[in-house]
């Protein structure tokens, strides 16, 4: 609903949107048709190609979690990302997007495809085993061995990096 | 029509109507920090605008409407974009840490400049001229330039009092901007106490720079991150090495006396330069390098020395964040040593300048009076006043206050250009070779020595530092020093910004020498004390040049205020600040002050122990929970010990109603058998299923206490149940 308000407001991230796929995306809504571009669409523009955690982004925003965006989702990511967005804003869709097996929790094997990711594979398995079990360990308050919500915005909310 | 409807509208429906539309506003407002979806962010939108349009302009009658769209105005009139948020208001050149040092500096500078020159190049009369030694020295830029007239034009602005007024005031804006900025860091930063605690999941959660859109920039992040990842490891593993404190302590020992010599050898370096700067002042035929010597001497101690103390700090063997602490309190020491010998000396040379303007001005009296003897005896004509001497003519006496000012703008200015050519050299110069040498060279040039330069924050940041404290010493007695420094850091800025894009590699070390910026602004703080002493010194004791700048002719400087109060304010106010000037008025004054600071003192310290116990407190309550969640006995010595000694479940009989009411945590173990109460089932180990089961009765009625099980438990278990909260579950 509304994507002609959405338009109206930010027409340029419309035009970002539209020459994503120029066949598929009208350039007027009264339609309102139901338009959604695929996550292989999305993930390749050029400020999201870099980031190792570019098809969890995507997929988060998306409302059937498979990636497939809508106009009204395209502009939820990006208004997520944005630098003025709220700190709490920001946490809540860190913690979806490091949830790789959307359970609500990050549980060890998040944790684990996240440093991956991060670094690429230089990791020995053992330095990865480490570093999991010590975040896990600084981090899990109440001891069930994987990371829920308030766990997560506890010790984010303490960071001094956490911006971006 | 609106107006009756508005009259039968009753006081109650009013106030109702005025509270929805403020509940209204106000998820209008939060609705950014709400993590819905973009359609129902529509919707309720426009559900809540129209209801707010419909309703608020009944309430108001017109003058609610006005105060809206007052309030409407101001917001957009006063709401600028917040700093930080587009990319040319935040610091290229000084990564995020520093941001804040930058922008004082550049705040401070360019508004004081442009006051000082709005002011200055309206009102300056032009008594004093050009010498063929140098234009610039009787420039606007010094002191002597200032004429000692104590109104000047038609608005008969008070010069001298301005120029007073505005060095003191400097200072004190300055000190009062620093401070601000430190209170707000000490607040939102939480002081450098927590690094240790969530190492790991920070890096692994935060370290990613989401903003990064370039591939190379993406290789050299995934670099930076697993190598800080690999560095985090190491350390980890080497907290269990143990290690031979002797020969560490040795070491350091060695290393602090190695440096306190480096140090006390540039001071005396410093000091002989300056004496033979006196001597050379005397001579004429002075190559460039024997002019500059002093400046260029310091200049490069401050290029040298640091690396030194690097290399002898590896002895060490400290923790990265401590030795940088370390480094740079000795910078910190040998900038300091080098300034304040740099101001003995120069003081040196203000007292004998003062000697020599006596002489000089008998001399000039004694010329003046020679020039109108000479001039009626050519004209014949005593009735005419003769016109006075041609300014050039006229002797000089050795104005001191300009001779402080050319040395600190000399010091200034030598200062840009070794960092400039530093710059050039050190970073470009080595880039270009690096790159283009590495295809005919026998050993990888990129990889191992030398490589591309790391761009040092807390060297640079330091650097900043410094150069704002030369800047506040030597802003009293050369003016114009202040926009040169603006025109310096704006041409640095974009200078460096593109030597750092174009030359430099991020450092390997990822860590800050604090969490907050307070490290810095302490020092920034420091230096402010330390440059406001000399200046402060010199306005209370040393007298003024007789005939140069605009105190020439008083006693003391701060004479022009004294004259300001006897002639320009009405008189009781003389009289009351006479009044106010007793020495019976100050010093209980002080004594108050000093006691007010004790107590703050001793309020804030007794905070801290709150905060401390505070958090004692939590993390005890978190091990709690997690080991009753992983059924296992409780690690607390204490508990254990407590535990041990209560008596044996199944041997007691049925315990009476609790006598003391709400939760106790005070047990008197022991006294087992006869009148115990189960007070301690509650209080000091939480109910766990699996090992007592033996008690047949649950514990009586306490007072009035959260239940468990109560929807006050958010995700993840909730703090409450556990340890002496609420009443535990009725036994089986």
């Amino acid at each position: 609903m509304f994507p002609d308000l959405l338009l109206s407001v930010c027409p340029r991230l419309h035009g970002r949107f539209h020459e994503l796929a120029p066949h598929l995306v009208p350039l007027d809504y009264t339609n309102q048709p139901d338009i959604r571009l695929p996550l292989a669409l999305i993930v390749s523009m050029p400020e999201l190609k870099e980031n190792p955690f570019r098809n969890r982004i995507v997929e988060v925003f998306s409302e059937d979690g498979q990636g497939n965006l809508s106009f009204n989702d395209f502009v939820d990511m990006f208004s997520a990302l944005c630098e003025t967005a709220p700190r709490e804003l920001k946490t809540i869709y860190a913690f979806k997007i490091y949830d790789f097996n959307v359970d609500n929790f990050l549980c060890k094997e998040d944790l684990e495809k996240t440093l991956n990711r991060l670094t690429k594979g230089e990791l020995t398995p053992e330095e990865v085993n480490l570093v999991c079990s010590k975040a896990m360990e600084e981090a899990d308050l109440d001891g069930d061995s994987k990371l829920s919500f308030s766990d997560f915005e506890n010790m984010i909310s303490k960071a001094p990096d956490f911006l971006r | 029509n609106t107006d009756s409807e508005e009259e039968s509208m009753s006081e109650g429906e009013m106030e109702r109507l005025k509270e929805e539309v403020e509940e209204k506003k106000k998820v209008i407002a939060i609705m950014r920090n709400k993590p819905w979806r973009m359609k129902r962010r529509l919707v309720h939108l426009k559900e809540c605008q129209e209801f707010v349009d419909k309703f608020e302009g009944a309430l108001g009658k017109g003058k609610g409407r006005k105060f809206y769209a007052y309030k409407v105005m101001m917001t957009k009139v006063l709401m600028g974009l917040p700093y930080g948020s587009i990319p040319r208001k935040t610091v290229p050149r000084a990564e995020q840490p520093t941001a804040q040092d930058y922008s004082v500096l550049m705040d401070f500078n360019v508004e004081d400049t442009v006051y000082r020159y709005t002011i200055r190049a309206q009102f300056i009369t032009c008594d004093h001229f050009f010498l063929s030694q140098g234009y610039c020295k009787y420039s606007v830029l010094f002191y002597g330039y200032y004429n000692n007239q104590r109104t000047i034009g038609l608005l008969k602005f008070r010069l001298p009092l301005s120029y007073l007024m505005v060095g003191v005031g400097t200072f004190g804006y300055s000190l009062m901007v620093v401070i601000r900025t430190m209170a707000k860091n000490a607040d939102v930063g939480g002081g450098d106490g927590d690094d240790g605690e969530f190492t790991f999941a920070w890096k692994m959660f935060t370290s990613w720079d989401y903003l990064i859109g370039n591939a190379e920039t993406a290789d050299n992040k995934y670099a930076s991150i697993t190598t800080s990842f690999k560095e985090s490891i190491v350390d980890e593993q080497e907290n269990q090495k143990d290690e031979n404190i002797h020969l560490r302590r040795f070491l350091r020992v060695l290393a602090n006396f190695m440096i306190i010599c480096c140090l006390g050898g540039s001071g005396y370096l410093i000091f002989f330069v300056v004496k033979r700067s006196q001597e050379f002042a005397n001579r004429d035929d002075l190559s460039w390098y024997e002019k500059n010597e002093l400046e260029l001497i310091m200049s490069l101690l401050g290029l040298v020395c640091p690396p030194l103390f690097e290399t002898i700090a590896e002895l060490e063997e400290y923790h990265p964040r401590i030795a940088l602490k370390w480094q740079l309190g000795r910078i910190f020491a040998l900038f300091l040593g080098n300034l304040y010998t740099f101001l003995f000396a120069l003081f040196d040379e203000v007292n004998n300048k003062l000697e020599e303007e006596v002489s000089i001005r008998n001399a000039s009296i004694w010329a003046q009076k020679e020039y109108y003897a000479n001039f009626t005896l050519y004209n014949n004509d005593t009735d005419t006043t003769p016109p006075p001497m041609d300014p050039s003519d006229v002797i000089r006496g050795p104005c001191w206050e300009t001779a402080v000012g050319i040395e600190f703008v000399k010091l200034t200015v030598s200062d840009i250009q070794v960092t400039y050519l530093t710059i050039l050299i050190g970073d470009f110069a080595r880039a270009v070779i690096v790159r283009f040498l590495n295809y005919c060279w026998c050993w990888d040039l990129e990889a191992t020595y030398p490589s591309y330069g790391e761009f040092d924050i807390s060297g640079n940041v330091l650097g900043l530092v410094f150069n704002q404290g030369m800047i506040w010493m030597g802003a009293f007695y050369a003016p114009g020093l202040v926009g040169i420094n603006v025109l310096r850091l704006l041409s640095s800025m974009y200078y460096q910004c593109w030597a750092v894009m174009a030359t430099n590699v991020p450092h390997e070390r990822v860590f800050k020498a604090s969490k907050s910026n307070n490290f810095y602004m302490g020092l920034l703080l420091l230096i402010l004390f330390l440059s406001l002493l000399p200046v402060v010194y010199t306005i209370m004791t040393l007298p003024p040049s007789f005939d140069c700048g605009p105190f020439s002719g008083k006693a003391k400087m701060f004479d022009v205020i004294m004259e300001t109060i006897d002639l320009d304010l009405p008189a009781f106010l003389g009289t009351l600040m006479g009044y106010a000037a007793n020495p019976g008025l100050i010093i209980p004054a002080v004594l108050l002050m000093v006691l007010a600071i004790y107590y703050l003192n001793s309020v804030s310290e007794a905070y801290q122990h709150a905060n401390a116990e505070l958090k004692k407190k939590m993390q005890m309550a978190r091990d709690e929970e997690k080991n009753r969640r992983n059924n296992t006995e409780s690690t607390d010595q204490v508990m254990k010990d407590l535990e041990d000694l209560l008596p044996n479940r199944s041997l007691l009989p049925p315990a009476p109603p609790p006598e003391t009411g709400g939760k106790s945590t005070k047990v008197r173990p022991g006294t087992a058998g006869k009148d115990v109460n189960l007070q301690k089932d509650v209080s000091l180990s939480s109910p766990n299923p699996n090992a007592r089961g033996a008690v047949t009765r649950p514990p009586g009625p306490r007072g009035p206490g959260p239940l468990p099980g109560n929807g006050q438990q958010g995700p993840g278990g909730g703090p409450g149940r556990g340890r002496g909260r609420g009443q535990p579950p009725p036994r089986r």
